[in-house]
């Protein structure tokens, strides 16, 4: 009785995350102020690092919380806020409104009608209870053993960012004095 | 319809919006965050199909995607900084002489 309760609570929750995550994705594309707008962004971001975590996938609701909300958006805010160029009156959205309307009412439809007719319907997998998989002491162990090369790949891809950040913001400078 | 059905419909519809708020919104930090949110969108359904299939490969994918969207903002928000610094504005319309 309270294992199904349980399961309820828990497929209750996932849809509650899940609509408040298309709300926030929703609102990003109605509010004006680009700060609101990344504000519907990070609330979309937690509420899919809830997702994970009621997945069992706890490593990665983690990443997407500190890498995601902590990292990026924390960068992005700061942006925001040291532009400060206020969005002169003009229109919200640019011309291409109602093709991109039409595309998207396209596209939705043409991708939900291919994955109902390719999804096996109701097929109860193994989708729940394989929690242990994916443990962060199993992931490690694959991580650093299999995949230390592409993690060592990660990090020289890391520092060519940076290196090109720095170039881009070098090259401006330049133009600039000169 | 089950869990799966949901999260790949959750995760076509975020792609599809941020694809939707890349083509209509004027503002460019606007765009590169519906960008951002396209990339959730697929990483919401990397998530369900690696956890279908259980295996670690999927997790290892998704952790490695992840470092390569801080890489891509960190060299984003400069590009935008110096567009926005040449300009003043954030209009993507400004910007039309990038075409070229």
């Amino acid at each position: 009785m309270i294992a199904t309760l349980l399961q309820n609570l828990d497929t209750l929750l996932l849809v509650l995350f899940a609509s408040c995550a298309l709300l926030g994705a929703a609102l990003m594309l109605v509010l004006r102020q680009p700060m609101r707008v990344a504000l519907a962004l990070i609330s979309t971001m937690v509420f899919l690092g809830g997702i994970y975590g009621l997945l069992g996938v706890h490593f990665i609701a983690a990443f997407q919380v500190l890498i995601y909300v902590g990292a990026v958006m924390v960068f992005m805010v700061y942006v925001i806020m040291l532009l400060e160029v206020r969005e002169s009156e003009g229109p919200r959205y640019s011309k291409l409104v109602l093709p991109g309307l039409a595309g998207f009412v396209l596209l939705v439809g043409a991708i939900c009608i291919g994955i109902w007719h390719s999804l096996p319907a109701a097929k109860v997998a193994a989708t729940a209870a394989d929690g242990a998989a994916f443990g962060i002491s199993k992931f490690s162990i694959a991580f650093l053993n299999d995949y230390w090369l592409h993690f060592e790949l990660t990090s020289v891809l890391l520092v060519a960012a940076v290196v090109a950040a720095l170039a881009v913001i070098k090259v401006s400078r330049r133009s600039r004095h000169g | 319809m089950d869990r799966t059905q949901l999260l790949l419909g959750l995760s076509i519809a975020l792609f599809s919006l941020g694809l939707l708020g890349v083509i209509v919104r004027r503002n460019v930090l606007v765009m590169l965050m519906c960008m951002e949110l396209m990339l959730n969108g697929v990483i919401v359904s990397l998530v369900t199909f690696a956890q279908q299939t259980a295996t670690t490969v999927g997790a290892v994918l998704v952790f490695l995607i992840f470092v390569v969207a801080t890489a891509e903002i960190a060299l984003a928000i400069p590009i935008v900084l110096l567009l926005v610094r040449d300009k003043r504005t954030l209009d993507i319309d400004a910007y039309s002489d990038l075409k070229g």
